[in-house]
């Protein structure tokens, strides 16, 4: 292990001159005149020196204060016991720090990620004399409702051969589940954790895959208008205020995938505290257990440090690439990753590096385009599929959409779902506005969505093609007046502000309305569709806002009503009186 | 005993550099000139040079002046003998009364443990209706002000002090003219809250540094306060001359700004102070109202912008009165018609509705277009809103302010007109 000494110090960035070597990325703990390890990382060598980037409060360090290097890369536990957990950004758990700690947080505090008391229910798969190498699988313990596939280590260097393999039974994570003989005849005894460094993709699969499936959110402009598949990212940018936060905890509730991970990341501590106070009390609406059964946070707030929270969204994705390493789909769900790059931002002043645009650094845009690339749908080495997606907030300065982390986030993920003011205030809700966002996979996901509707892509294009009309015509008629506009485009205005109203726009606080399957939003979609098509028989303007005016009620009760319940049975056939009048 | 060190190298707008060995970051210094004394904080360590921000300024620092490096960071008092006092951003009273006798804290502390943090359910009552009945403050949400220079947003402060469910007031005032100080002074004394009130002053006149302890000497001392089970209520005015202070010094450390001069942590820096705003479970909470003037009412300038993303919602005050559209309460939710009278939701929402019809149709007059009797209605109606409710001197309770708006709903509308549910009208419509 590597020692050093502080030579200097500004704000969580201190410079130590060390003995022997370093590694770039390592971690190294500065161990203050309280008695307090610091942990920190190194993040530049220059000739004997370093500088490390201090998680914690620098309070107090001092010239000369010792400094260990580890010589290991900043690393998550991995292992059964990780769902349900509430992490800081460093994989801490919060809530055994509070017994630890009292009320307040307290530098210099690690506890073990994962229980080491904890009992699983081993069962081995894997048989003595067989040969393993890196990311075999060597049994199974229940979590929730997966079977929690264990693994030999995947940073395990070559093959070896199985000489004992634990009986099934109840063992914890420290526990010898396998002892293996490598081809040097060196014995390894494997448990059933093992750690992976944070800032390395977990690469161990056989081929990535294009992204053909979609990732239901229940959101309905989501889904049908502005899709994101299983392994696809996206990013919702939009200024504050405008339901970025609301929307990622309503997909965080009705998505349909196995895990989610949430990484609140610097972001107010009291939008965590709904999830994790609430989702122990939530079905899941899947399996019918809670919704925390399925959900991992990771909780680095605004007024935790700093550089924790530039580590926090590569602990959520490295636990994401291990769950996807069972075959499950994974959601990340980032919020907001402009603090990740204000992190960044911070520490490269620090630096005195040379800043680039809103003084972000140069490597801004690749560090972006890293972290979404850890996203995809991947085939396992015994064929099975597995993803990992990301849906990220970003948080514009100004609300500007030409600021460097949203343009960065653009020119890597394949949707947009950007939020304006301009629906928020109007309070349509959720305000992804339809007129700017974008999603590249309906092509790649066409096979998949035929099966909700053999025309399914070109019947949504249209749709979008008449919102775009009624805006144009929206925009006129703001110059010229109703007087100035003809009954035929007051039509398709209004038709347009139909489809707005009933299916864009949806109700997140509403038991029902806030989550549709796709089946349900494929079958509202052909009636909004319906109506759409309709020559529509006014009188005059006044008769055709009348009309629009009680189609939208109907539709929006009809949209709060159980699925294929009497209530809905009801509104269908006074939807279906109209469409035959 | 620490050593005496006699020689400061350099000396640049608040910042001073000097020699010296064995300081910690973070550690306060004295330096003491003929006559003057001032402190300091140790900002950056570089081999034995040593940075000190100097809180009361560099003015007068001599290259030969004494600094005795403390032992300990910024620390402020704390306890009861503090209420009823004012202290300056130092932490030094300035009312003529003595030095409290009371116990040091150290301000700036850690984080509160998220998992520790509770679902905010209680109401503040402030008895001002645009805040209680349309945009409700909750216990331990963090709030600020959006005005515009002129606005009369301190007399909305300390209306808010007075009147607002607390047990104790601390008021960090930060660039703050003279007649403002002695405004909230007169206010408190004269309307007996001062016994429950404790004031942080830093004057526009007083050195910038100091202008930056203000909120954490405030914060500090109603963390203490709240885990002793109080409710505390913390205004600050004006965080726009503290974000400006940070921008003063960063500029003078030579840091890149990242937007209008601005450092690239105004967002952290603004939240480790807002994120101070607490319920703590089975004791007292936190809850904070700042006020942010807007550069030339520009909500996208940084401050209030960084702002905005920090906090749980806004109150813009606009031409002397709270504007009902821009202003949002994120945690409303959390207490309306659940901690108040079942009719709030509704009412609440049917009068915005309707004043926002109102608001159409004086644009519609604006732009010379006809006048519908429905038009009259909503004007006459849009009038009376204005005038019983929205006016900053009307004052009443949530339960007479929503008595008051079904009185107002029932004098120009038919129940039908309003959209209100059957069973709200049956139990809430004024008789004839
Ligand atoms: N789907 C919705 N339905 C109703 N109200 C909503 C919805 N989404 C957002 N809101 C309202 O907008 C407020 C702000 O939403 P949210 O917290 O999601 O914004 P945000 O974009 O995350 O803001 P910030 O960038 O400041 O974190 C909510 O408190 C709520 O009042
Ligand atoms: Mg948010």
């Amino acid at each position: 292990m590597g020692m050093g000494r502080v030579v200097a110090a500004y704000g969580n960035m201190v410079t130590v001159a060390f003995e022997g070597s370093v590694r770039q990325n390592e971690v190294a703990y500065i161990l203050a005149a309280d008695g307090s390890r610091l942990k920190s990382e190194v993040i530049r060598v220059r000739g004997e020196r370093c500088n490390v980037q201090v998680f914690e409060d620098t309070r107090d360090i001092q010239v000369g204060d010792q400094v260990e290097f580890t010589g290991n890369l900043l690393v998550v536990e991995l292992g059964p016991g990780l769902l349900t957990q509430i992490y800081d950004g460093l994989q801490n758990p919060l809530p055994k720090l509070s017994q630890a700690t009292g009320l307040f947080l307290k530098r210099g505090i690690y506890i073990d990620p994962l229980d080491r008391e904890a009992k699983w229910d081993f069962t081995p798969t894997a048989k003595v004399g067989a040969w393993i190498e890196a990311g075999d699988i060597l049994g199974w313990v229940p979590e929730g409702k997966f079977q929690h596939q264990i693994f030999v280590p995947f940073d395990f260097i070559g093959r070896a051969e199985i000489v004992k393999m634990a009986e099934k039974g109840f063992y914890t994570v420290a526990d010898t589940v396998a002892e293996v003989k490598d081809e040097d005849g060196k014995l390894h005894k494997l448990t059933m954790m093992q750690v992976w460094p944070i800032k390395i993709p977990l690469k161990l699969y056989q081929e990535r895959l294009l992204p053909d499936q979609p990732l239901v959110t229940g959101c309905r402009v989501i889904d049908s208008f502005f899709p994101v598949a299983k392994g696809g990212t996206a990013c919702i940018p939009g200024p504050f205020g405008s339901g970025k936060t609301v929307l990622q905890q309503q997909i965080s509730r009705y998505a349909e995938v196995d895990v989610i991970i949430v990484a609140a990341c610097g972001e107010r501590a009291g939008e965590v505290v709904e999830t994790l106070r609430e989702f122990p009390h939530l079905e899941d609406p899947y399996t019918g257990g809670t919704l925390m059964d399925r959900t991992i946070i990771i909780c680095n707030t605004s007024s935790m440090p700093v550089a924790a929270r530039e580590a926090s969204i590569y602990t959520a994705i490295t636990l994401g690439e291990y769950y996807r390493q069972m075959g499950l789909n994974v959601l990340i769900l980032a919020d907001s990753t402009s603090r990740w790059a204000q992190a960044l931002r911070e520490m490269s002043g620090r630096l005195e590096e040379i800043p680039g645009e809103e003084a972000f650094p140069a490597y801004l845009q690749s560090r972006i385009a890293e972290f979404y690339e850890r996203a995809g749908f991947v085939r396992l080495k015994d064929g099975r599929t597995g993803s990992v997606s990301v849906i990220g907030t970003v948080s514009p300065a100004g609300g500007n959409f030409e600021e460097p982390v949203t343009q960065g986030t653009l020119a890597v993920v394949g949707a947009f779902l950007g939020l304006t003011w301009a629906r928020s205030n109007a309070r349509r809700f959720p305000a992804i506005d339809p007129l700017i966002s974008w999603s590249k996979y309906p092509e790649q996901m066409k096979e998949s969505l035929a099966k909700v509707d053999p025309h399914w892509v070109e019947i949504i294009r249209a749709a979008q093609k008449f919102i775009h009309q009624g805006s144009e015509i929206k925009k006129r008629m703001d110059v010229v007046g109703e007087e100035g506009t003809s009954i035929g485009d007051f039509l398709i205005y209004l038709k347009a502000e139909f489809l707005d109203s009933v299916y864009l726009q949806q109700n997140a606080f509403d038991a029902v309305d806030a989550y549709n399957t796709m089946e349900r939003q494929a079958y509202s979609f052909r009636m909004v569709e319906k109506i759409l098509k309709k020559d529509i028989a006014a009188k005059d303007k006044d008769d055709a806002r009348d009309i629009f005016f009680r189609l939208t009620a109907l539709f929006k009760n009809w949209n709060a009503s159980a699925w294929q319940g009497d209530e809905f049975k009801r509104f269908e056939s006074q939807i279906n009186d109209f469409l035959r009048g | 005993m620490r050593e005496i060190i006699t020689k400061i190298d350099e000396i640049t707008g608040n910042i001073a550099t000097l020699k010296a060995a064995g300081v910690g970051l973070g550690e306060l210094a004295l330096l003491q000139s003929p006559g003057r004394e001032t402190l300091g904080q140790v900002i950056s360590l570089n081999g034995d040079n040593v940075t000190v921000q100097v809180f009361g300024g560099t003015k007068g620092i001599s290259t030969n002046d004494k600094v005795r490096f403390l032992g300990h960071p910024m620390m402020v008092k704390y306890g009861n003998a503090l209420l009823g006092r004012i202290f300056n951003g130092s932490g030094v009273p300035i009312d003529g009364g003595p030095e409290p006798v009371e116990e040091e804290i150290p301000i700036g502390g850690p984080s509160f443990n998220p998992a520790n943090r509770v679902i905010p359910k209680q109401m503040i009552r402030t008895n001002i209706p645009m805040i209680d009945v349309f945009n409700s403050l909750v216990v331990s949400q963090k709030l600020p002000i959006f005005s515009i220079p002129g606005e009369p947003y301190n007399q909305l402060l300390a209306r808010v002090g007075m009147q607002a469910e607390a047990d104790i007031i601390v008021l960090g005032g930060m660039g703050l003219k003279f007649d403002d100080y002695t405004f909230f002074k007169r206010t408190f004394e004269e309307s007996g809250v001062m016994n429950r009130v404790i004031m942080f002053i830093h004057l526009a006149s007083d050195p910038v540094v100091e202008c930056l302890l203000v909120p954490d000497m405030a914060l500090a001392v109603a963390e203490r306060f709240a885990e002793s089970g109080k409710r505390v209520l913390v205004l600050l005015t004006d965080m726009t001359n503290f974000s400006d202070s940070l921008k003063e010094i960063s500029i003078s450390m030579e840091q890149i700004p990242s937007n209008r001069g601005y450092p690239g942590d105004l967002y952290s820096q603004l939240a480790a102070r807002y994120e101070k705003a607490v319920d703590i479970e089975g004791s007292g909470d936190i809850t904070i109202l700042a006020v942010t003037t807007m550069p030339g009412d520009d909500v996208t300038h940084p401050i209030p912008d960084n702002t905005g993303y920090i906090t749980e919602g806004q109150f813009y005050l606009r031409h002397g009165v709270i504007d009902p559209f821009g202003s949002l309460s994120r945690l409303k939710q959390n207490v309306v018609s659940k901690a108040t009278r079942r009719d709030h939701n509704d009412v609440m929402n049917t009068m915005i509705r309707l004043y926002s019809d109102c608001r159409e149709s004086r644009n519609k007059i604006a732009m010379g277009f006809k006048v519908s009797k429905w038009d009259e209605t909503l004007l006459a109606y849009g009038q009376d809103f204005e005038r019983e409710l929205m006016d900053l001197n009307v004052n009443m309770p949530i339960e007479v302010a929503l008595d008051r708006c079904w009185a107002i709903l029932a004098r120009h509308f038919e129940p039908v007109q309003t959209g209100l549910k059957d069973e709200l009208v049956k139990e809430f419509w004024p008789a004839q």
